[in-house]
């Protein structure tokens, strides 16, 4: 049993179970809830399975029909792609459960091949060793998601889907472009090779440029966000989750991935530019969020101002190494579980009351409390409180800045958490007071609830297994950037 | 040499071109066939940078990447295409919708 689990390729099943999960889901409408449930729940075992054998046997490598690099095409994962995919299984778990209680009929059907497909996208997304693969999955995941932020239909997510899709699409002409450049240069796609053969050259500042700029452009790093807050507001709860938790993550994690291991002997200069959009980042997007009158809005902006610190943290590790990428690991991860889980209370509250205008919120911690509490405890992992999740990454990157004098940063990231705690308690506060008008409430499904606050439980529990984690997040040392490892 | 200089700088022109388009033309469809210039702009940089070796037979990998890259660039302007077709259904008009929401 222990040699099948070392074993077994994990990664192409990660691959293949969703592609042909979201096909068969297509063509068997009548079965798709319970054929999609079964498909993600066999994916988030695959992930442990994937986890379980990069412990033992260290990193996976697994050679597409036998061919190897340069020619063929690689599945690779170490430590910082399973926290992408554990993250991945995690949410996608929950969301999958809330939707299955969350959409009619007619929309279920659509919705079920088109999450399966994203799924797919994201994984292989995460499993990828060369950039030209990654422009693939890249492509795959903006197409489903797309589709997945028109499901509502109207105007209104018609018209935020088309602008997402324009905007996604103009971001990977821009990375196409740089490998193009890469691929001219160095003759190669593969990300293993080109790090070791990349040099300083016009072309290669040029692809850095293109390439950096087109990923800042899909992770909604301002002032590159216009696209992300009506798009995600606009959507339906659980497909607000997916794109807020796991689809913007996944382009940062290509852009990390490649500032890491390409472009890490010649960023002088660059990283400085990310943090200070990063920064920006944090204030414009937290105080937009204050603004906000619509819960969905709020928690979009919230998203804004949460890439921020990711990009914070370039700065800093591209100075110091792994204390700053180790705390980045932990705020993706900590952001992915308690976004997923703000947007889902947000879904549930929109299902109770009608609407989502925080005013009006009207004592759902009384009529309500489960989803209440959801939203509560995501929040503290979004302000970065302990012991949660988002403390540990935040504290982490805290502790780098502050080592490294680079008080700006410090400062800015604690502004951020302030901001953070006064847009959440603006809508806890509503939540106690009685509105004007009172609406008719409509009856929440309790699996809607309680998936809702287990995902906000699980990013504050994350705080409790900082050590665990981040011994799984050291597989393959991702983080040893060249100047420091060798 | 230069006729291959020539194609990645038309390949680069055609991708400025479509960038301008993109950003200043409001209907969709233009911003559709924009995106689709660009895409042309990089297919054509990949062709002519394939033949950098100078040999008789050129480079097989970009040739191998353009034909993916025109499958998914068929599958997004599809894509592209129906979403314009429903908003303008929906909307009675093919562009962005220029307010956004936090207005109301």
């Amino acid at each position: 049993m222990a040699t099948l689990v070392a074993t077994m390729p994990w990664g192409v099943m990660l691959i293949l179970l969703p592609l042909a999960g979201g096909l068969v889901c297509f063509l068997l409408p009548g079965m798709a809830r319970l054929l999609g449930l079964l498909t993600v729940f066999a994916a988030a075992l695959s992930v442990a399975g994937l986890g379980w054998q990069l412990h033992e046997v260290g990193v996976y490598r697994h050679l597409l029909g036998g061919w190897g690099a340069p020619l063929g095409i690689e599945l690779h994962a170490d430590g910082l792609s399973l926290l992408m995919l554990a993250a991945t299984a995690l949410v996608g778990s929950a969301v999958s459960v809330y939707a299955t209680a969350y959409f009619e009929r007619e929309q279920a059907v659509r919705f079920w091949p088109l999450w399966l497909f994203l799924l797919a996208a994201l994984n292989a997304l995460f499993l990828s060793a060369d950039i030209f693969n990654l422009y693939v999955t890249l492509e795959m995941m903006g197409l489903a998601a797309v589709a997945l932020a028109a499901l509502a239909g109207g105007g209104d997510a018609l018209g935020s889907a088309m602008r997402y899709l324009l905007a996604t699409l103009l971001g990977s002409l821009f990375y196409l472009l740089g490998v193009a450049l890469l691929y001219h240069g160095f003759g190669s796609v593969d990300i293993a090779t080109l790090a070791a053969r990349v040099t300083p050259s016009p072309a290669v500042w040029a692809a850095l440029g293109l390439i950096t700029a087109g990923l800042a452009l899909k992770t909604a790093l301002f002032p590159l966000h216009f696209w992300l807050p009506p798009a995600h507001a606009a959507a339906p709860a659980p497909v607000s989750a997916l794109l807020s938790a796991l689809v913007v993550k996944a382009s940062f994690y290509i852009l990390l991935r490649l500032w890491l291991e390409v472009f890490a002997d010649l960023a002088t200069g660059v990283e400085t530019l990310l943090g200070v959009l990063g920064a920006l980042a944090v204030l414009w997007g937290s105080v937009q969020a204050l603004r906000q009158s619509r819960l969905k809005l709020l928690i979009a902006y919230s998203t804004v101002a949460q890439i921020g610190y990711l990009f914070l943290a370039f700065p800093l590790g591209m100075a110091a190494g792994v204390a700053a990428w180790n705390g980045l690991a932990f705020l993706v991860l900590s952001h992915a579980l308690a976004k997923a889980a703000m947007f889902l209370a947000a879904g549930n509250l929109l299902r109770f009351g009608g609407h989502d205008r925080i005013a009006d919120l009207d004592r759902v911690v009384q009529r309500l409390p489960l989803t209440a509490a959801a939203f509560a405890v995501a929040g503290v992992s979004i302000m970065g409180l302990p012991p949660s999740g988002g403390f540990i990454g935040k504290w982490l990157l805290l502790e780098a800045a502050l080592t490294q004098g680079r008080w700006d940063l410090a400062a800015i990231m604690v502004l951020g958490g302030l901001l953070a705690a006064g847009y959440v308690f603006k809508v806890l506060g509503h939540a106690f007071t009685q509105a004007p008008v009172a609406h008719e409430p409509r009856v929440v499904p309790a699996s809607m609830e309680w998936t809702a606050l287990l995902l906000a439980l699980a990013a504050l529990l994350l705080g409790f297994f900082a050590a665990p984690i981040l011994s799984l997040i050291g597989i393959g040392d991702a983080f040893d950037t060249p100047e420091i490892g060798s | 040499m230069t006729a291959i200089h020539l194609y990645a700088l038309a390949g680069v022109g055609l991708f400025t071109l479509g960038l301008h388009a993109l950003i200043v033309h409001a209907h969709l469809l233009r911003k559709i066939l924009a995106v689709n210039v660009m895409g042309s702009g990089v297919f054509l940089l990949l062709v002519a940078l394939a033949r950098r070796t100078g040999e008789a037979i050129p480079d097989a990998v970009p040739q191998a990447m353009v034909l993916t890259g025109i499958v998914v660039a068929i599958a997004a302007t599809a894509l592209a295409l129906t979403l314009m077709l429903q908003l303008a259904a929906e909307t009675g008009h093919a562009t962005l919708p220029e307010d956004q929401r936090e207005s109301d």
